[in-house]
């Protein structure tokens, strides 16, 4: 089938969802979506829908703003998107009623509208994309969520979908196609921001026939679910990019990388794969064009480690997620031995519109080191909770005030703990900074994956702290002695600080122990575990001091930490 | 487990061979199939693995030790998980954990009495902006308190 019969079908099937005789609700899910109730909703907007004609009950991905969840979206003979949010089944059954069978939007659940081109907008109503925080956002990787279905590739294709695929195969050539990719400037959204062209490259210098290209998704990263958010909500944005990224580099499979148990984002890949298969966008001989390649999912055990790049290589393998020594490095000694080449999701998915837009666009949005957007997520002690894209170069108090919409607690916002447990936390002083991959290191914290846990000034930093090593100790993969051990000795003596048990030394204690993790030890995991220890102490020493002089504050509700007691033996 | 049957070596080498399509399949892909099948890895699984797989028997237990989510003995008919990570900490997942063990009757994770509730504490159930957040038998609830806790699993 020639790409343009596939565009064809795709679209006839969305004009017909959207013409003006079939009324769709639409009911935003993933994670975030299902922990809200969300499928709840869903059954009963499915069930009652069933008895009518023309009207249609799809689950699609979340917009991001979990705070609003359950969030349903309900497009009528109006041609206008009418949103409603937490919602209940009551309220549900209410919206139901009025809204579908008596043709009179519920006002007083309304949540805003969001009003297509040529079409007037109902009076009274906020128009969600023109009002906060949406109107902060810039949306690329994310611009399909909550308007599609994640399991129905008809909708990514006729939202302009795989035509970057197509434009790659029939105008440019792999060196082409890399050559967009290096000039846009895209730098790598796991962790490393290192240049995705560049490092592209070196795979694509090697002249083995069997290549890998690696999609990583482990993100155990507490406070970061934007990888799995885009395999929940979009995963043909992520698939796209990993055939783009296997066709520049002369690839010949690709693999997405998940933790077992995260349903959704698995099903989703798995059936957006099978799915590129049927249309012939994956396997042999590609819309005709001779390049082959094949993709699939490929799953981890909990284990945090498995998302270093050479520690997945080994889960892939089946062993334990343990580091490799490099070099080799990846490129020339990767995946059962192979070249490989590994990529975070983000990273990934922003480049279908490099390809399909031209790297020119693309460079426009961002900020001069660090191009395009970035993917947060909020989290913790803040009013509007979710996933929001934004332009690089947004400083931290305008994400906080226009996306975030400040605390939401009656206290102050007190700090912020990004980049994950091996990141740090940002204090106040610091809140001018801007959400760039230079500016942030700048500032001693990290940008990472792009997780944000905000706290108020109830948090207990010393505590909160113990919380980051505590995690980093239990997920030690316990290859590296120092990484091993240092953990364990320095929860030991947080946990001994925090009830105000401490000696004089002990943070002189805990940085020698950093320093000899991070001279001693394969991988990030080691390198990096006193940085959360020594961001802290920079904005809070005085509350370090206080807990050394025994003095530090108790929960009278929580004596002694509750911690995991499963281990690696 | 109430009424546990152990799984015969039949019935684990079918988990093996019907296990999502995957181009090789090895010791970790054939340990979570055997643990999403039957929610435990049985005693007689690590030595048809590593047959299988061409393995020796320490590089199965290698492996099935290595993560985390990987059991022994087959766990409760329900099983609770309550995250502990960053972002519910900060807004109280001790208490709440603490509050669970009341109601469970035990005082770290592990199974009831009765042997019907595992609880299992997680680093991150990946729902963070709904937080705190639990999963019951891995489905997700947001804004977790030991009331709702206790209702959702009622409701069951």
């Amino acid at each position: 089938m020639e790409f343009n019969e596939i565009r064809n079908i795709a679209i006839n099937e969305w004009d017909s969802l959207n013409s003006d005789d079939n009324t769709w609700i639409r009911v935003g899910y993933g994670a975030s979506g299902q922990a809200s109730g969300a499928q709840e909703i869903f059954d009963i907007f499915n069930k009652r829908s069933l008895s009518m004609k023309n009207v249609t009950t799809t689950l699609v991905g979340s917009m991001g703003l979990s705070y609003a969840e359950p969030l349903i979206d309900i497009k009528d003979s109006s041609g206008i998107r009418i949103f409603y949010n937490n919602v209940n089944p009551s309220i549900a059954e209410e919206i139901f009623n009025s809204h579908i069978k008596n043709n009179t939007p519920l006002l007083k659940y309304i949540f805003g509208q969001i009003v297509p081109k040529g079409k007037n907008p109902v009076q009274g109503i906020i128009e969600l994309d023109k009002s906060e925080p949406l109107k902060f956002t810039k949306q690329i990787a994310t611009k399909n969520f909550g308007n599609i279905s994640p399991t129905k590739i008809n909708h990514y294709v006729a939202n302009g979908g795989y035509e970057a695929l197509n434009r790659a195969l029939d105008e440019l050539d792999p060196d082409k196609t890399l050559n967009q990719v290096k000039d846009s400037g895209l730098r790598g959204r796991g962790g490393a921001a290192f240049s995705t062209g560049i490092k592209w490259s070196f795979l694509a210098g090697n002249n083995s026939n069997v290549k890998y290209i690696l999609c990583n998704c482990e993100e155990g990263d507490p406070g970061a679910f934007n990888d799995k958010g885009i395999l929940e909500n979009d995963p043909h944005m992520l698939l796209e990019g990993l055939i783009l990224a296997g066709y520049a580099t002369g690839a010949s499979n690709g693999h997405i990388f998940i933790r077992d148990g995260h349903e959704i984002p698995i099903e989703n890949s798995r059936k957006a794969i099978d799915q590129a298969y049927e249309l012939n966008l994956l396997g042999e001989n590609i819309l005709g064009t001779g390049f082959n390649y094949d993709v699939e999912v490929s799953l981890t055990g909990d284990s945090y480690v498995a998302g270093e790049e050479t520690a997945l290589m080994e889960a892939i393998e089946g062993k334990r997620s343990m580091p490799r020594f490099k070099p080799p490095f990846p490129a020339v000694y990767g995946l059962w031995g192979k070249p490989s080449n590994i990529n975070n999701v983000k990273t990934l998915s922003y480049v279908p519109y490099i390809i399909k837009e031209g790297n020119e666009e693309y460079k426009k949005v961002g900020s001069e080191s660090s191009s395009g957007t970035a993917i947060v997520c909020l989290s913790g002690h803040i009013k509007r909770p979710g996933m929001y894209e934004i332009e690089m170069g947004m400083t931290i108090n305008d994400l906080l005030k226009n996306i975030g919409g400040g605390s939401s607690t009656e206290n102050e916002i007190k700090l912020l703990q990004t980049g994950g447990p091996l990141g740090g936390v940002l204090g106040k002083e610091d809140f001018d900074v801007k959400i760039d991959f230079d500016e942030m290191s700048k500032a001693g914290a990290i940008l990472g994956s792009g997780g944000i846990i905000v706290a108020d000034t109830t948090t207990d930093v010393v505590d909160l702290i113990r919380t980051l090593v505590a995690f980093n100790q239990f997920e030690s993969c316990g290859k590296c002695f120092p990484c091993r051990l240092g953990n364990t000795h320095m929860l030991d003596i947080l946990n001994r600080i925090c009830n105000s048990k401490p000696n004089e030394n002990d943070m002189d204690v805990i940085k020698k122990i950093g320093n000899s993790m991070k001279t001693g030890s394969l991988c990030g995991h080691g390198q990096l575990g006193y940085s959360p220890i020594a961001s802290a102490i920079k904005y809070f020493k005085e509350e370090f001091d206080l807990a050394l002089s025994a003095n530090h504050p108790v929960d009278s509700d929580i004596e002694e930490m509750i911690l995991p007691t499963r281990t690696r033996p | 487990m109430t009424n546990h049957k152990e799984p015969t070596d039949n019935e684990i080498l079918d988990a093996i061979d019907n296990q999502p399509k995957i181009s090789k399949i090895t010791v970790l892909s054939s340990l979570l199939a055997i643990s999403n099948k039957f929610h435990y890895i049985p005693k007689n699984a690590v030595e048809i693995v590593a047959k299988y797989t061409d393995k020796t028997i320490n590089d199965v237990w290698g492996v099935a030790s290595f993560y985390t989510n990987f059991r022994f003995t087959p766990p409760g008919d329900i099983t609770l998980d309550i995250c502990w990570g960053p972002t519910c900490h900060i807004l109280g997942s001790q208490k709440i954990l603490k509050d669970v063990h009341s109601f469970l009757g035990i005082e770290k994770e592990g199974e009831t009495k009765d042997g019907k509730i595992t609880l299992r504490y997680s680093t991150c159930l990946g729902a963070c902006s709904q937080g705190p957040v639990f999963a019951i038998d891995h489905k997700l609830f947001g804004n977790a308190s030991i009331g709702k806790i206790k209702e959702k699993i009622s409701d069951i």
